[in-house]
């Protein structure tokens, strides 16, 4: 990706997702989180991962976050008011992100800096994805369809013991 | 460089050019099928600058200008930024799903083979899907930004509507997908040249009737048209979730409803009848099963191919709009009844069934 690009992305990038914690009126909030995954997905393109850019938006800008709104909307959340956000909480918060950005540091300085060598002819698309998926990693793909199963069983199970 | 950046821009403006004639012939539809159906002549008054001549195109040429000049009433207490991108977030989505459909194609031209499809993605269909899945923001945040209740019920209804469907529709395709073993569209449209036993040209349909089936019904459902309009229902939300649109952003809402028809026509083309082929015609003239042929240029196949692609989008624009005319309203218990329990189960039949069938017949 070239780098002028790579850099206004990032930048809006990092807004949108400041906005998504920043802003009081969850309706924004959910809308740029909307926004954060949407260019997240056009960093995957740059890296040759055109399929999963597309499950990306498919999946999270296109379903989740609209469920996220719908629930807002249904519970009719007003702008918070007042002082919600407790201290504690902005402590946890900047102590989490002091350790993860120590994590980053460190596992970027193991990164070697050389010139990325280019990525082999189709990869990144479909077929290539499909390739590794159902051979090398079958077990945990597999393990995770079940994941989500159960997730699924347990929601109408709730659902049905409100109803 | 310049050439082929002047070609893509090309090819990109033909095929938003090519939809937004059909969506004009989807509204000429709207206006003079609805009448014939229901037993009226339809719009035909239209006067402008005192001349009514031309009947129904008057209407079709002073519908926009009225729209266009129309104050465009924002009321109280509307949250500003939303109810100004709403009407965008609904049009842009769907308008540039077109990027990676074929329209044709190959054409040569002074040396050079131009492929007829603006963008050649490797995940084409994902993309599409993709892209209108985005278009459901519009629908709910309209709902919401405008402060009126009928609007807020008609988002929540249409967004309800838009994503049980969508899976539907997804898991509708993933049958066309198996056959292909493609996402790309041009690749789905190329496979469908060839023939069956020698003289059955091979379209989708043969080999996915049901998962046609299902896509359209689904589809129709996504561009919340009656019978399954509840986001707008006029007899009981007044327009839903735009409401409170007046002037060009309610005629961008009342576009991207077009658009989304001929979307629908477009994938139902593509993928089931065979996109831009005609029956017996290859790259270099027609090969009659018969044993005849006829040598063409290469530019009069591209244009007969441009023309059936076109004339297919025409028949299934129109026919989603007697569809529209012809059918009452489902009621919203019936709507989510027939999403989940009919129509998902279908489909994953249909997932299940294609799967098999290839696996024996590649065994075989």
């Amino acid at each position: 990706m070239n780098p002028f690009v790579f850099i206004v992305l990032a930048v809006l990038t990092v807004l949108a997702a400041l906005t998504v914690v920043l802003h009081r009126n969850p309706v924004h909030s959910a809308c740029a989180l909307v926004v954060t995954l949407f260019l997240l997905s056009i960093f995957f393109v740059g890296l040759d991962a055109q399929l999963v850019a597309a499950l990306q938006v498919i999946v999270y800008a296109g379903a989740v976050v609209v469920l996220f709104l719908f629930v807002i909307m249904l519970l009719n959340l007003q702008v918070e008011e007042g002082n919600v956000s407790a201290r504690p909480l902005i402590a946890t918060g900047a102590a989490g992100s002091i350790a993860l950005a120590v994590l980053l540091v460190a596992a970027l300085r193991r990164a070697t800096s050389g010139k990325a060598t280019g990525v082999p002819a189709g990869f990144g698309e479909t077929a290539a994805l499909a390739e590794r998926l159902f051979t090398a990693y079958l077990v945990p793909f597999e393990l995770t369809s079940i994941l989500l199963l159960v997730a699924i069983v347990g929601a109408v199970a709730l659902a049905k013991k409100g109803g | 460089v310049a050439v082929e950046v002047g070609i893509v821009a090309a090819k990109a403006l033909f095929i938003v050019l090519l939809v937004v004639q059909v969506m004009g012939l989807g509204v000429f539809f709207e206006r003079k099928v609805s009448a014939l159906i229901q037993n009226r002549i339809g719009a035909n008054r239209a006067s402008i600058l005192g001349f009514a001549g031309l009947g129904l195109v008057n209407t079709l040429v002073a519908d926009p200008i009225k729209f266009l000049l129309k104050e465009d009433v924002v009321p109280a207490g509307t949250d500003r930024l939303f109810h100004f991108l709403a009407p965008l977030l609904s049009l842009i989505p769907v308008l540039v799903t077109f990027a990676v459909v074929p329209f044709g194609d190959v054409l040569e031209i002074g040396g050079r083979v131009i492929n007829l499809q603006a963008a050649e993605l490797n995940v084409g269909l994902l993309y599409i899907l993709a892209m209108a899945s985005l278009g459901v923001y519009g629908v709910v945040l309209a709902g919401w930004a405008s402060n009126n209740r009928w609007s807020l019920l008609g988002g929540i209804r249409g967004t309800a509507q838009m994503i049980s469907y969508e899976i539907a529709l997804g898991l509708g395709l993933i049958g066309t997908i198996i056959v292909y073993n493609s996402l790309d569209l041009q690749d789905m449209a190329r496979a469908q040249g060839q023939l069956l036993w020698g003289w059955l040209p091979a379209w989708g349909i043969l080999y996915q009737p049901l998962g046609f089936l299902i896509f359209l019904v689904a589809g129709v459902a996504e561009s919340k048209r009656i019978p399954f309009d509840l986001p707008e229902s006029e007899s009981e939300l007044v327009a839903g979730y735009f409401t409170e649109y007046s002037g060009s952003k309610h005629l961008m809402f009342m576009m991207s409803d077009f658009v989304e028809v001929v979307l629908i026509a477009v994938l139902v083309t593509t993928l089931f009848f065979g996109a831009w082929q005609v029956p017996y015609l290859a790259r270099d003239g027609f090969h009659f099963p018969w044993g005849s042929g006829l040598a063409l240029p290469s530019l009069v196949v591209a244009l007969l191919q441009v023309t059936a692609f076109a004339v297919k989008l025409v028949f299934f624009t129109w026919l989603q709009i007697v569809v529209r005319w012809t059918l009452p309203r489902f009621r919203y218990d019936q709507l989510m009844r027939l999403g989940w329990q009919g129509l998902l189960p279908l489909a994953l039949v249909n997932v299940v069934v294609t799967a098999f069938v290839v696996l024996v017949l590649e065994r075989a």
